[in-house]
């Protein structure tokens, strides 16, 4: 890489933006890829949560049909939950996020790095579950809507979540805070991802659900530029 | 550091203006025909909700303030005006559920305003416990302002979220819902007693905000004390 002269010290020009986000998103998928751990854990876990559910609310199928956005929701959230927690602790714990600061680049490439690619595991995971679902209550609840709900819903999320996961990481009571942190501030973005699903599950035209939509998008762009802008005083040391 | 006169005199201020909206609640405005003497709820309920929003909007512009000064007074305020909106909106809605029994023949319904409001008051609540969690004091501030923005933006999108469903919750002030349940007209006498009641207890809140910044003031230079014993 090239050097520039700069006050007698030779500096590295900063990486560009988006060479800098896409590094950290590949960082990510890579290490997942060899360690497998998030994407598994949160499986494992959003299985658990479809079968607790099945028992506590004995799912016949009469219920299922008014239940399943909700049920949905509530398994990726707190699947989503889980992998948010553990991507940033681990960044934490093993000086890896100190890494990350102290290299040249913009650190909002940083967040949206790290939020890509929680985004991208809880896709993964949404995109195992559905088929599971479908298959284990012989209903097909797959459709190009719904994917483009959880597609905008988990954006909102993962935009808060990936902000109030390091702020979380650096508390004492890391493992209890951030679900307590993340889920009063995302409601909104909860209420409009399990409205417009349940409506797209009951057969609604789209026309109906497009306030939902319209919301979910507005949501999300709120969300991911707040989170944008304050993400630097989350970092700094 | 002494309690400064101007703080003394406010103190007085807001005894006596607590006191005339109470005096006025119970003597001056009238008991309402259809409801009843629980009507009175009413006025305390709405003045400690507005109490409660002031303060969180307070915060969310204390935090602003904070990470962009970096001074610890806005910090301060910061947490006072969290701690105090917990206790008010606390009050709203106790009292709105004291009203709703008799009303709405229960305590609570999902209704978009309480559960706003409950919502709000998790937000908050999980403030006070990120804040709990840090130790190191600047990385606390910090923390706070940025938690007291999100959440002061999270608020009425929940609000706006529910909003769009059915409410039952009355409109008093401008504008009415046909479908509401407990709506009345204000008689003068009515809005003068509501209007006594906002400003005693913004005055309140003022006093309140007052009175734990001093309090946050003082709890720094204990720690600064113990910090130069300590070496």
């Amino acid at each position: 890489m090239k050097l520039i002269q700069k006050g007698g010290i030779k500096v590295q020009p900063k990486t560009s933006f988006f060479k800098a986000m896409f590094a950290v998103v590949w960082k990510d998928l890579i290490a997942e890829l060899r360690g497998k751990e998030l994407i598994s854990a949160m499986l494992v876990f959003a299985l658990l949560v479809i079968f607790i559910f099945n028992f506590a609310l004995e799912l016949d199928p009469k219920t299922r049909s008014a239940l399943t956005a909700g049920i949905l929701w509530v398994t990726i959230i707190f699947a989503g939950n889980l992998g948010l927690n553990r991507s940033m602790a681990v960044e934490k714990d093993r000086g890896c996020l100190d890494g990350l600061l102290l290299a040249p680049v913009d650190r909002t490439a940083i967040y949206f790095g790290k939020s890509i690619a929680n985004w991208i595991f809880m896709l993964i995971v949404a995109m195992i579950v559905l088929p599971i679902y479908s298959i284990l209550y012989n209903t097909n609840i797959i459709s190009p809507a719904l994917l483009l709900v959880i597609l905008l819903g988990s954006e909102g999320y993962v935009a808060i979540g990936t902000l109030l996961a390091s702020m979380a990481v650096q508390a004492r009571t890391r493992d209890i805070l951030l679900p307590i942190l993340l889920f009063p501030v995302i409601l909104p973005v909860l209420i409009a991802s399990v409205k417009a699903s349940s409506g797209i599950l009951s057969g609604f035209p789209f026309s109906d659900l497009q306030t939902w939509f319209n919301l979910l998008i507005v949501y999300d762009i709120i969300f991911t530029s707040v989170a944008f802008m304050v993400f630097d005083s989350v970092v700094e040391e | 550091m002494k309690k400064l006169t101007t703080l003394r005199i406010l103190d007085i201020v807001t005894l006596v203006a607590l006191l005339g909206a109470t005096a006025m609640v119970f003597f001056y405005a009238p008991i309402e025909r259809v409801m009843g003497a629980v009507q009175k709820v009413f006025y305390f309920h709405v003045a400690s909700g507005w109490v409660g929003m002031l303060s969180f909007l307070f915060a969310a512009i204390a935090g602003i303030l904070y990470l962009i000064k970096k001074t610890k007074i806005w910090d301060l305020v910061g947490v006072a005006a969290v701690e105090i909106g917990i206790i008010f909106i606390f009050i709203t809605i106790v009292t709105g559920s004291i009203w709703a029994r008799p009303i709405w023949n229960t305590w609570w319904t999902w209704d978009p305003r309480l559960t706003t409001a409950t919502i709000m008051e998790l937000v908050y609540i999980a403030y006070i416990m990120l804040r709990q969690g840090i130790d190191d004091p600047e990385r606390r501030s910090r923390f706070g302002a940025v938690y007291a923005i999100v959440g002061f933006i999270s608020v009425p999108l929940t609000f706006f979220s529910i909003r769009i469903f059915r409410t039952i919750h009355p409109v008093v002030i401008a504008g009415s819902d046909p479908s509401a349940v407990g709506t009345f007209d204000m008689i003068p006498s009515m809005f003068q007693t509501m209007m006594v009641s906002i400003v005693g207890f913004s005055i309140l809140f003022i006093d309140l905000v007052w009175h734990r910044i001093r309090l946050g003031k003082l709890a720094n230079q204990v720690e600064e004390l113990k910090f130069n014993i300590q070496d």
